[in-house]
């Protein structure tokens, strides 16, 4: 029998798995209706311009083509798709599902084509001719601040898109006082998260029961489901998302985009299932980008290392509409730029600009990795000016459980609950030493900055707080089957992380079953009447808590029938492994009462953020005369409270990180001066490759429970990928130190490193 | 035009459009939904199967290219059967997160495996290098597929 707490904590081998290995994933492409349409986008090629005419004639004469949607066929206003996170200051970018008068970005949905198969909605498209009248792009962050030309001229007058603050304390006096501060400009490329799986709707609308069923549903549902309910003017009971497996998402995917709107209408005005499936060259213009970021930051110490103060300014390019989630990397990284750091006084301002881009949205880490780049960096130029250890710099600093929990800086405009918010529990040093232990920090010290073999060598260290559990709640209904199954739901979304296997440890635990008895629906509207989903690290947190709490509330329903089929008091029945055993040695199994609804609901609050440690330790060589940069080793040790699974927790911590070698090293999606993306495929979009980074460790720890949760875990889907900018430009850095350079802007490609080495005269 | 290939060891006749990629034929008109595509143009590795012993791209390969072939495709590996031993060694290592590029990285692993079982880590990650991983960092895969050489070296052919 099955004792309590079996699974939880273990390296427990992953449920949907078995699926995946056999090709038995469904995927939305792998999902099919009789009579269904495939669609194609048509975009915009030009990324300002006056709308004029879309001429669609030749596409529709073509055999197997059966319309063209334009701007035109939205009856009355175009829909704005809704913020996530609404500020005073926004509400004019908000992107319309479609261009009607005015396009703003290249890859803007123009229209849609709808054909009998994909290949003859792709030929059609090419045949659709919008006329439009370029105007001038506002590429750069020097033209966007000069507001010409306006991208919302006669609604706007500028081209800020919104300004936030980031305060604490009294930075101007704690900068006034300091025995050193250190500045310097940063800034981080633009990119996007990549998916393997490129985004892909199926919609079907049900003209009798005026129901519509969007399939392709990831991330958040139920957001979806409102914002798709208001725009289509229907109750939200009229509306479902479902979800299918999932090929990645990683903070891009499953946020409302144009197409969700646009397949759905394609739906509903031919009554026919709807199919688009995106295609790799259009993912790069159409899903949300993001860390495009420059900063002029400083940092206040006194001489022995203490941080004082911090302040400065950063700018985002978010692209040509605030999308939803298009604000989120701006207010965290002036919020969370602190990292884990004992930081007094802060005083940072974010400005978020609109520029003919694509829109911005979330990547793993979203403004924690430009942050942690930007101070990272401001502390070994710190530490070399004060004459400091690097690892002393950041000891010093380095917030103590006592502490807990400690204060961030507070966001401005106040964009919802995390306006103020406080680290949780750990003692910070701990995590860095046994990642500095496990690096080796004083055996490499001794290549630190040395020429060996033709490369210099470099090492450096980096520490980083990731924030999870986005609150506000998290539901979940656990239910026993007529076969003694238990079949729990839950409103967080599978992205590929594990889902289905965390959250079956945590109901058998919970119950006391052998995870083979669990079956785990999540991420459908039609499970639950209401949700979250999966972002921000939440999942394991607010989808594990509810699933525990349904898991409870199922057992004290049992431990109350079972009582009255035996006809003894709740007290005298003890429920252990899946039963109810009486007074008298009477056993019944949870199948024996599934018949008189043997089932248990939850809905966990918690709005304060959970906060995982960590830090990174990273071992370089250079090649001056290529500029390459090898990853000899690099090793990150996190602190996450508590570890529901090893296996998954460790795949999450070493994928980021390769993620993040990717964004250190190589992926960038340049425009051209007219506002054209350059980047089109696989082969110009340099994401790692397996003969890359080979050479990853880590380890993780459970020491602070989290107080927030009665699990006591904290979210810890993204910190692998946080501290990688700093760690890598500082290991550059001191394997450089001879030739002084300062690489503070990402990427770190070779051409750039040669750069540095070779600076024009 | 009328082509007729070995599919998993069952023979299938197809009438395909001259541009049909093998892919899309597996996928649409055989529904082997396992083999999937992420970029359409050879760089991912997502496509990959195995046809008459080598790891080919299905989207680089026209469907009518294929015809008289024997083509394994991820749901071949297994069959009905239980999850070969590279499978396993997958699930061991935790070497997939999402799934999307698993099948294609199954069966370029299998073509190498079976062709020299005592492939070397740096070999391995030289061929895996072909096919695009976003989430596992390629590490476990290599693992899982460096334990995975003793049931290839045993002889014979660990998937059938």
């Amino acid at each position: 029998m099955n004792t309590p707490n079996t699974y939880i904590g273990g390296h427990v081998e992953r449920v949907e798995d078995a699926r995946f290995l056999r090709g038995a994933g469904r995927y939305i492409d792998d999902v099919t209706r009789e009579g269904m349409l495939h669609a194609c986008v048509v975009r915009s090629a030009v990324a300002h311009g006056r709308l004029v005419s879309i001429d669609a004639e030749e596409a529709l004469a073509m055999p197997g083509v059966h319309a063209v949607l334009t701007a035109a066929d939205v009856t009355g206003e175009i829909p704005t798709i809704p913020f996530r996170r609404p500020n005073p200051k926004i509400g004019p970018y908000a992107q319309p599902v479609i261009a009607r008068e005015r396009v703003r970005y290249f890859g803007e949905p123009v229209a849609l084509v709808l054909a009998d198969s994909p290949e003859l909605a792709e030929d059609a498209a090419e045949l659709v001719l919008p006329e439009i009248e370029p105007l001038p792009a506002v590429v750069t962050r020097d033209a966007a601040l000069a507001a010409e030309p306006l991208l919302f001229p006669g609604t706007t007058e500028d081209n800020l898109a919104a300004v936030f603050t980031a305060g604490k304390g009294d930075a101007e006096a704690a900068f006034a006082g300091a025995a050193l501060v250190v500045g310097d400009s940063f800034s981080t490329q633009r990119q996007t998260a990549l998916p393997l799986e490129t985004r892909g709707l199926l919609a079907e609308w049900d003209a009798d029961a005026q129901h519509l069923t969007v399939h392709g549903a990831a991330k958040l549902p139920f957001f979806n489901r409102r914002a798709m309910a208001k725009m289509m003017d229907l109750p939200e009971t009229s509306v479902d998302y479902v979800e299918h497996d999932v090929g990645g998402g990683f903070g891009a995917r499953g946020e409302f985009y144009p197409e969700d709107f646009l397949v759905a209408l394609a739906a509903r005005i031919t009554g026919r299932p709807v199919k688009w499936v995106e295609d790799r060259r259009e993912h790069f213009a159409a899903i949300a980008h993001s860390r495009e970021a420059e900063a002029q930051v400083e940092l206040a110490l006194d001489a022995s290392g203490r941080i004082l103060g911090l302040r400065g300014e950063m700018f985002m390019n978010v692209g040509a509409y605030v999308r939803p989630n298009g604000m989120t990397p701006v207010r965290n990284c002036a919020q969370f730029m602190s990292g884990p750091y004992r930081v007094p006084n802060i005083a940072l301002q974010a400005t978020a600009y609109v520029a003919n881009k694509t829109p911005a949205g979330t990547f793993r880490g979203p403004g924690r990795y430009e942050g942690s780049f930007f101070i990272e960096r401001l502390l070994d130029m710190a530490a070399a000016r004060l004459g400091l250890d690097r690892r002393t710099i950041r000891q010093v600093n380095l917030l103590t459980n006592a502490e807990m929990p400690y204060p961030l800086a507070q966001i401005r405009p106040s964009d919802g609950s995390r306006a103020e918010t406080s680290c949780d529990s750990g003692e910070y040093s701990e995590a860095f030493h046994r990642c500095l232990q496990a690096f080796d920090w004083e055996e490499k010290e001794k290549l630190d900055g040395r020429l060996i073999d033709g490369r210099y060598h470099g090492i450096a260290v980096s520490c980083f707080i990731e924030g999870g559990a986005s609150g506000p709640a998290e539901t979940a209904r656990i239910q026993v089957a007529g076969d003694g199954g238990v079949e729990v739901y839950v409103g967080s979304s599978a992205i590929g992380q594990g889902l289905e296997t965390v959250m079956a440890q945590i109901a058998a635990d919970t119950l006391g079953l052998p995870m083979e008895c669990i079956r785990i629906y999540h991420g459908s509207t039609t499970y639950l009447a209401e949700g979250w989903g999966s972002y921000g690290s939440r999942a394991t947190v607010m989808g594990g808590n509810a699933v525990r709490e349904a898991a409870l509330a199922l057992l004290a329903r049992f431990r109350a029938l079972a009582a009255r089929r035996l006809g003894v008091g709740e007290a005298e029945v003890s429920v252990v492994g899946g039963q109810a055993v009486g007074p008298d040695g009477a056993v019944l199994d949870l199948a024996d009462l599934a018949a008189e609804g043997l089932a248990g609901e939850a809905k966990f609050l918690n709005s304060d953020a959970t906060y995982t440690n960590g830090t990174a330790a990273v071992h370089v060589a250079v090649d001056p005369e290529t500029g390459r940069v090898e990853v000899l080793d690099y090793v990150v040790c996190d602190e996450v409270g508590r570890i529901v699974n090893a296996l998954t927790l460790h795949g999450q911590v070493t994928g980021a990180a390769v993620q993040g070698f990717g964004s250190v090293f190589g992926e960038e999606l340049p425009y051209d001066d007219d506002g054209a993306l350059l980047v089109g495929t696989l082969a110009d979009y340099l994401v790692p490759l397996a003969t890359d980074y080979p050479r990853v460790r880590c380890l993780s720890l459970e020491s602070y429970p989290s107080p927030t949760n009665p699990l006591g875990a904290k979210g810890a889907g993204e910190g692998g990928i946080i501290p990688v900018g700093g760690a890598v430009a500082n290991a550059v850095a001191s394997a450089l130190r001879a030739f002084g350079v300062a690489p503070n802007h990402l990427p770190l490609s070779p051409a750039r490193v040669w750069a540095l080495l070779n600076p024009p005269d | 035009m009328k082509i007729a290939l070995t599919v998993n060891g069952r023979p299938a006749a197809l009438d395909v459009a001259p541009r049909t990629t093998l892919a899309d034929c597996l996928r649409h008109a055989l529904g082997l939904t396992g083999t999937h595509l992420a970029c359409e143009h050879g760089v991912c590795g997502a496509c990959t199967v195995i046809v008459d012993g080598a790891a080919v791209r299905g989207c680089l390969t026209l469907a009518v290219q294929a015809d008289g072939a024997e083509v394994t495709t991820v749901e071949g590996l297994a069959g009905d059967g239980a999850l070969t031993p590279l499978q396993e060694a997958f699930r061991r290592h935790h070497a997939l997160q999402c799934g999307f590029c698993t099948a294609g990285i199954l069966t370029t692993l299998h073509a190498l495996l079976t062709e020299n079982p005592d492939v070397e880590a740096c070999e391995i990650r030289e061929v895996l290098s072909g096919n695009i991983c976003r989430c596992t960092g390629y590490i476990p895969i290599v693992e899982a597929a460096l334990e995975a050489r003793a049931a290839y070296r045993r002889g014979g052919d660990p998937a059938q």
